[in-house]
């Protein structure tokens, strides 16, 4: 278990949005080619973690950040970071499927062309991305369609796709299957599982049954801080903490 | 209250709407059949091909002639040369205050672009022969600074603020998602405000253009004042020019009833009526071109 290696970690992170202090002294780090979840009851801040990874908070006026947040050692806030350059190695997968309002095929091919692929390699990329996806099969006919046609489930696949075309090092996943039926939710953990012998994972999950289905590590927060981590059988089985034992047996949250 | 009160109140409210809507519909279809019926008096007297090639509008000389195509010219003229500046400004000014400035500035810059839009264009006409004529006319050594550019820029001006209104309401409305996920696989806030936010808002901005380009082809009182009103074929934008809208303002007046002359304006007023209509069918094909992309 020392062995493993530590792709994505944050630092003594706190983060306010204006005057709310929302992350308070978080540490955490996450394993190369392994799945985390991130559990808690809303508003514990485990989004605004996610989203501090891959900068998304960048948008927001007011916010502070402090400490340190790492990819392989690399501070992720330095000034002289390129933000594009860091979003193209961390993608991320939101919590309700955001296809562009554009044909599947270009979907896909807006990341390849925004990053300087070679316009020759975008059909086999295409390809393999959507069939690494599981989305290939239902959708190779109708590449010119319009991907806003597709189901729910499938546009979160496809919102996938687009993210591991760019053969990313880790992909954060906000709560990707709250806005799916049980159907394309089993299709996307499936997925998930299939997808970290490629990549580095952390999702945001809302679903305890989720959490255990795909997750190897299980951090769990609340109101901001890190109460409790470790191998997610333990979590749930064995946890240490009173709070985190409340929560996986559903006495709150 | 009674139950039979209630129901007659809202029998007798709902006759009222009725009523309101029908007289609206009864106004529009009666300037259209006007407009038709004169039209239609003006083809007995003037052959319809004559009027839409010829090229010379003179309708008091010896021998009146009732060609069309210089005013059409003219209207068109200023019109493009409006539609040329306000287009790239309106737009460029609706994604920056939507995309780029602060609360701040923007708490500035909406209220001035909508006090541009309650200058009286009677105004703006003043601005054009004062100030722009005599600028235009310095730069380009001409007599005089009335012409087409003049009232194509006044225009601009004019069709400005309906132009950002329109467009920034659609680039916000623009879902945060697509912004999201365009960032979210390393795009810039340019090439995701090009590449994604515009054209995910390209129906309100089709819209928004269309309705510039309506402002700028109705608008009267400013080219009336700014464009020379020289009713000769125009050669360019240096050129005065009279617009379909400044003839029939000028001549109307003085014209007497149920002459050739008269039903001739008409006949002018019609061509108006469809080309307003072209611009705003051709918008409207346009929106539901790019909406069938956005929910299937």
């Amino acid at each position: 278990m020392n062995s493993e290696h530590i792709k994505l970690a944050a630092r003594n992170v706190d983060l306010w949005f204006g005057a709310k202090h929302v992350l308070k002294q978080v540490n955490a780090a996450f394993p190369q080619n392994e799945v985390t979840a991130l559990i808690g009851p809303s508003g514990c801040g485990k989004s605004t973690l996610l989203r501090s990874f891959n900068r998304m908070h960048d948008l927001v006026p007011d916010v502070r950040i402090e400490g340190k947040l790492l990819l392989e050692e690399q501070d992720l806030y330095d000034k002289k970071a390129s933000v594009t350059q860091l979003r193209k190695r961390i993608g991320m997968v939101f919590q309700k499927p955001n296809p562009f309002p554009k044909s599947i095929y270009e979907n896909i091919t807006y990341g390849l062309k925004i990053n300087g692929v070679p316009a020759g390699q975008h059909k086999e990329i295409v390809e393999r991305s959507l069939k690494e996806s599981f989305i290939w099969d239902e959708v190779k006919d109708d590449l010119d369609k319009p991907a806003m046609r597709l189901s729910g489930g499938q546009q979160q696949r496809l919102c996938i796709a687009r993210t591991v075309a760019l053969r990313p090092e880790v992909i954060l996943m906000d709560e990707p299957c709250s806005a799916l039926d049980p159907l394309s939710t089993l299709k996307i953990e499936e997925l998930i599982i299939k997808l970290k012998e490629e990549y580095t994972i952390v999702i945001v999950t809302h679903n305890m049954q989720q959490a255990q289905r795909v997750a190897d590590k299980t951090y769990f927060l609340y109101l901001g801080e890190v109460i409790e981590n470790g191998p997610t059988a333990s979590i749930f089985n064995d946890p240490k903490q009173q709070l985190t034992k409340n929560y996986v047996t559903g006495h709150f949250g | 209250m009674h139950i039979q009160a209630r129901e007659r109140i809202d029998g007798l409210v709902r006759s009222l709407i009725k009523a309101t809507g029908l007289i609206v519909i009864s106004i529009l279809g009666g300037i259209f059949f006007m407009l038709l019926w004169n039209t239609v008096s003006f083809f007995i007297h003037v052959s319809p091909l004559d009027f839409i090639t010829g090229t010379q509008w003179n309708p008091t000389g010896r021998h009146a002639t009732y060609g069309i195509l210089p005013l059409l010219v003219s209207t068109c003229l200023v019109t493009l040369g409006a539609m040329a500046i306000a287009i790239p400004l309106g737009i460029g000014t609706a994604a920056f205050m939507s995309e780029y400035a602060g609360k701040r500035l923007k708490n500035i810059l909406k209220p001035a672009v909508e006090m541009l839009a309650a200058v009286p264009s009677v105004a703006i006409g003043f601005l054009g022969i004062v100030a722009l004529g005599p600028g235009i006319a310095r730069l380009t050594q001409l007599s005089n600074g009335l012409n087409a550019l003049n009232g194509a820029i006044l225009l601009s001006v004019m069709s400005l603020p309906t132009i950002i209104t329109v467009a920034e309401d659609a680039i916000n409305g623009v879902p945060a998602t697509y912004k999201e996920a365009s960032l979210g696989i390393g795009a810039t806030k340019w090439q995701t405000l090009t590449r994604v936010t515009i054209p995910a808002a390209a129906p309100g901005i089709v819209a928004a253009i269309m309705l510039g380009v309506g402002r700028a082809i109705g608008e009267t009182m400013t080219v009336l004042m700014a464009t020379g009103n020289a009713a000769s074929f125009p050669k360019g934008f240096f050129d005065s020019v009279r617009t379909i809208t400044a003839t029939i303002a000028i001549e109307m007046g003085e014209v007497p009833y149920q002459t050739t002359h008269y039903y001739s304006l008409f006949a002018i007023a019609g061509i108006l009526f469809l080309l307003t209509l072209v611009v705003n069918m051709a918008g409207e094909y346009f929106v539901n071109k790019f909406r069938k992309f956005h929910s299937a």
